[in-house]
């Protein structure tokens, strides 16, 4: 008898959408979230915290910066890799130190999986929350940026779409590279991971002032796209070229996707 | 038996299943069926592929060979659709920490597609089933391992499910707490809710189990209801003699001889096992065997394991 004959004669409910499983999860980490709501507020404080240090202190001190053949204020400058920089911290640290306890100690997804739910819907039910969360970050940050007067297009709405894009990408990569840990001192490679990018992406002084092959690797990098792309959009310098650095993250969340996708299989469904 | 091999009613139903993890084979080539409305067993040792069985039928673990199917569904391919039909209470709890109790209910209804309203309602019935009203808006770490087995158990059953399997659902609980989770399974047979239970603990599987399987290094052994499977294996009585040396043992049984049926000789006791314990105890006078302690006791389940594999369940 097929599942179909089952669902006729009223033998079985009828499947969730496949399509839209993962929701489930997601919507179980709303729940989880709204009870604990003043830990979300901490993602608010932080870029003014962020702005307030490097963008304005350092600013005052270095001046204005050459970018895309003009001058730009340096705090305005930084700002766009911050902006980039916490979209990829935020969903980093919510797709491994949160994922892997959940999957390691609190065995939730060997529960999750004991419903209709698949490993697929884990992993894109989790980068969908780390995306809400960043959403909402990265919200935060853009209107601090604007009331500080550090953006200077109207370009700089569409910035909030490209942290998402970011978070995705960090999210998916993040999730898959968690599946490999295993323990608390592999954290230790995330952050190897982690930190280069943070200094070496072109967040803090523009790409012409490394060494030529040094540029080239960066231009490779997985956070220079999202600063690139930030920088470009809250500067209002905007090109077709733009569509590289998209392509580039949306590679990341599908290969990320994937793998994690496997990995869960691999790992809780022997 | 009198169904024979293709009962309509099988609700799970296995032939030759296999589960192998690389050269280790933890289920080798296992046949059975589960019946609607029963409350079926695997009883063995740890290790003997009880784990390994329930985790194909729950659809989380691929069979390596073999037939199976689940409510008259193909585990490859229906995955989720049975998994929405069963409920599953495994080893471990694996209860959500980060919500609360009410929030474990309703969240993992929702992994079933489940309406809040209908939700809510049944998580208030559950809730009472698992006698933690008063513990409603709690997290889940402060609680006691019988409520939150109690819990795990009332969450599986959220979906409604045709059959609820349970891995060793007492493992671990005090002797209170125990009676007080068969009471509720009890309950649930009442309501003609299909169990599989794993358990080692040969008085759990003679309490609840209408038929069961013995398992032993991934193989099924013999099969039947605790009452057919002692009447078929052991006699009704059973004498536990404990000596104080060794050596006495070891003297006692050699003169034993004809006072019992079967005698069978573990590190710390013999086993006597006899139609009449009268007569026993009269024969064992007569031959001077004065043990340290004597217990006359019915047999059980475990009686019949050591008949079945030489070995006690807990070895």
């Amino acid at each position: 008898m097929s599942v179909q004959d089952l669902v006729d004669h009223g033998r079985i409910a009828p499947p969730l959408d496949p399509r839209k499983r993962f929701l489930r999860l997601t919507e179980r980490n709303v729940v989880g979230y709204v009870r604990a709501w003043p830990i979300l507020l901490t993602g608010v404080v932080e870029p003014f915290l962020y702005l307030l240090s490097i963008g304005i202190g350092v600013g005052a001190l270095v001046g204005d910066v050459t970018y895309a053949g003009r001058q730009v204020p340096y705090e305005t400058f930084v700002a766009s890799g911050m902006l980039a920089t916490a979209a990829m911290n935020g969903a980093v640290f919510d797709t491994t130190f949160n994922f892997f306890i959940r999957l390691r100690y609190a065995k939730l997804y060997d529960a999750i999986l004991a419903t209709p739910l698949e490993p697929r819907d884990v992993a894109l039910g989790e980068v969908t929350w780390a995306l809400m969360r960043g959403t909402f970050y990265s919200a935060a940050f853009l209107v601090t940026m604007a009331l500080f007067g550090l953006t200077e297009s109207w370009w700089a709405v569409a910035a909030l779409p490209a942290t998402v894009l970011i978070g995705a990408a960090f999210a998916s990569i993040g999730l898959a590279g968690a599946t490999y840990l295993r323990s608390f001192l592999d954290f230790d490679f995330v952050n190897l991971a982690i930190t280069p990018m943070f200094l070496f992406s072109a967040t803090f002084f523009p790409l012409s002032q490394y060494p030529d092959a040094l540029a080239t690797v960066i231009r490779f990098t997985p956070l220079y796209q999202g600063v690139a792309l930030c920088r470009a959009l809250t500067t209002g310098e905007v090109g077709v070229g733009l569509l590289v650095h998209v392509a580039y993250l949306l590679a990341m969340v599908a290969v990320g996707v994937a793998v994690a996708s496997r990995r869960i299989d691999g790992l809780l469904r022997s | 038996m009198v169904d024979g091999p293709l009962h309509p009613d099988a609700l799970v139903r296995a032939r030759g299943l296999t589960k192998a993890f690389g050269d280790f084979v933890a289920v080798d080539g296992v046949d059975f069926e589960v019946r609607r409305g029963e409350v079926f067993g695997f009883l063995g040792p740890n290790g003997a592929g009880k784990t390994s069985t329930m985790r194909m039928i729950s659809c989380v673990s691929p069979s390596t060979g073999g037939e199976l199917s689940v409510l008259h569904l193909d585990p490859r391919t229906d995955g989720p659709a049975i998994r929405s039909r069963i409920g599953v209470v495994p080893q471990e709890d694996n209860l959500d920490t980060e919500l609360s109790v009410w929030d474990n209910f309703i969240v993992y209804g929702r992994y079933f597609g489940l309406p809040r309203r209908v939700l809510r309602e049944r998580a208030q019935e559950l809730l009472e089933f698992a006698r933690l009203t008063d513990r409603r808006d709690d997290r889940v770490d402060p609680l006691s391992g019988g409520m939150k087995r109690r819990l795990t158990i009332a969450r599986a059953l959220i979906n409604d499910p045709d059959l609820v399997l349970l891995d060793e659902p007492t493992t671990g609980l005090d002797p209170q707490a125990r009676h007080l989770l068969w009471d509720r399974l009890y309950g649930l047979k009442r309501r003609g809710v299909t169990l599989i239970i794993t358990t080692h603990y040969m008085d759990e599987a003679e309490q609840l189990c209408d038929r069961l399987v013995v398992m032993d290094q991934g193989r099924i052994v013999d099969e039947g209801s605790p009452r057919e499977l002692i009447h078929r294996h052991v006699t009704p009585e059973v004498i536990e003699l404990r000596f104080a040396e060794p050596a006495e043992q070891e003297a006692a049984l050699s003169s034993a001889g004809e006072a019992a049926e079967r005698i069978e000789v573990l590190a710390d006791r013999l086993l006597l096992y006899t139609r009449d314990a009268e007569a026993t105890h009269r024969a064992l006078a007569e031959r001077s065997i004065e043990p340290l302690t004597e217990l006359t006791r019915r047999a059980s389940l475990e009686d019949v394991f050591l008949a079945l594999t030489g070995r006690t369940l807990e070895e």
